[in-house]
């Protein structure tokens, strides 16, 4: 029997705890008083790999755009290692974290400065294609649902075991779409329900 | 260490669905959520050092010129697994209400007053046992328009970090025998009595220190068990 304590929501109140610098725009100063432990952007001056942004919305079931939103996105580094005890061919001295977080601003917009992920060993050694964890807090919901963001531009998504257990025709929801700029932007959007309902995981 | 994390410890969140809290209705997905394996992509999380947190993060009474008004109280407790190991080095962030039940975000425009040496922001670091501690004030019931006459209970929301990604949780800390308990959907959104318990706080009358603060506890435990090689064959 587990003795697990649950999950509650994040609640309306909590970026002047959680993201008090940076996106959110909630406070007419720009700022709370309180400093960011966790910065959206994850760029450190000693990490290698293509540098890129992400940009996205989450969207409610009416399709409006959730401004009260947190965002938290874990990845690898462009080697495919990740920065954490459970992989043990990370790198001791990098100082690329591969962790971030971002409150989505007044419009619903969340963004993350980062280095595009190299692939990942996946299940049985087979390799997964470049991709990144995402879990997402809001007020309304309970607890993160989690989901994944792969990129546009991978052929290696085709053999990705993960998108491989995806009905086909929901697949697209996890694609972030390359437009360009530099560093290149790549705009993912969640729709928490519709139509397009992203693809959520229960891990 | 090499954790499972039974998919099965989640009966004890909330559904995300759940009616009596409004918000959740236009927020909560509609399809099944599909099971995947646990790659190293879940298996794995993030790691903060001392060095996310400054020496008096954990003190909310002392960031202002003055003291905050309210009860002083001492919250404390230990992070834990689901085998009731410390987990060290876990980043424990909280957020709350002052003592009025007033938010310092500027959404809440509640009429209860702000109070200038109050923010309600605290994070610490937990050390070798797991252990952690935050002074603080004990903040007040607020007023919410999720239904009419709607009150939250006196609760400090907490965001906390484990072995994995998958063990990431934000939850509320309630305080014993709060009478609106009954009447709060956030809190009863955990169906099962002894689970909705484990998000109360127990008075701490050893750790309260005369003359100057109450003391609660709250333990935390996250996802994560030892791997065995019979929870192994299970797993895969
Ligand atoms: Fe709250």
């Amino acid at each position: 029997m587990s003795e697990i304590t649950p999950s509650q929501t994040v609640g309306p109140f909590f970026a002047y705890g959680l993201t008090p610098v940076g996106r959110c725009d909630w406070d007419p100063n720009g700022t709370y008083s309180w400093k960011n432990s966790v910065e959206s952007n994850l760029v450190t001056p000693d990490v290698s790999g293509t540098r890129i942004r992400i940009e996205g919305t989450v969207f409610d079931g009416d399709n409006k755009p959730i401004n009260d939103c947190m965002i938290e996105i874990w990845q690898a580094d462009a080697q495919g290692r990740y920065a954490s005890p459970g992989d043990n061919r990370s790198l001791p001295n990098t100082q690329f974290k591969g962790f971030g977080r971002s409150a989505t601003d007044k419009a619903g917009i969340f963004a993350f400065d980062t280095i595009k992920p190299g692939a990942v060993p996946g299940p049985g050694g087979k390799p997964q294609a470049p991709h990144i964890v995402v879990a997402i807090f809001s007020r309304g919901m309970l607890r993160q649902v989690y989901t994944r963001l792969y990129f546009s531009d991978e052929a290696a998504n085709a053999a990705d075991p993960v998108l491989g257990l995806v009905p086909a025709d929901r697949r697209g929801t996890l694609i972030a779409h390359k437009e360009g700029g530099e560093p290149p932007l790549y705009r993912f959007n969640v729709h928490m329900q519709g139509d397009n309902e992203t693809v959520f995981f229960e891990i | 260490m090499s954790l499972i994390y039974p998919t099965k410890s989640l009966e004890n969140f909330p559904k995300h669905l759940t009616p009596g809290y409004k918000s959740t209705v236009k927020r909560s997905p509609t399809k099944p959520l599909m099971i995947i394996p646990h790659t190293l992509s879940e298996l794995t999380g993030p790691i903060y050092g001392h060095n996310a947190v400054q020496e008096g993060d954990n003190d909310l009474t002392k960031q202002h010129k003055g003291e905050p008004l309210g009860e002083r109280i001492i919250v404390h407790g230990q992070v834990l697994d689901e085998d009731r190991r410390p987990v060290k080095n876990a980043l424990v962030e909280l957020w709350q209400a002052n003592a009025c039940g007033r938010y310092v975000h500027n959404v809440d425009q509640h009429p209860a007053p702000l109070d200038p040496n109050f923010t309600g922001a605290g994070r610490t670091v937990t050390d070798d046992n797991g252990a952690y501690k935050f002074i603080t004030v004990k903040p007040g019931a607020y007023p919410w328009g999720n239904h009419p006459n709607a009150w939250r209970p006196n609760h400090i929301h907490f965001s906390v970090f484990g072995h994995s990604f998958v063990s990431r949780l934000v939850t509320q800390m309630y305080f014993p025998g709060d009478y609106l308990f009954p009447f709060d959907p956030i809190f009863n959104s955990v169906t099962d009595e002894k689970a909705r318990n484990r998000m109360v706080a127990s008075f701490d009358l050893e750790n309260t220190v005369p003359d100057w603060a109450l003391a609660f506890k709250f333990d935390i435990v996250l996802r994560g068990r030892e791997a065995t090689p019979l929870d192994n064959d299970d797993h895969h």
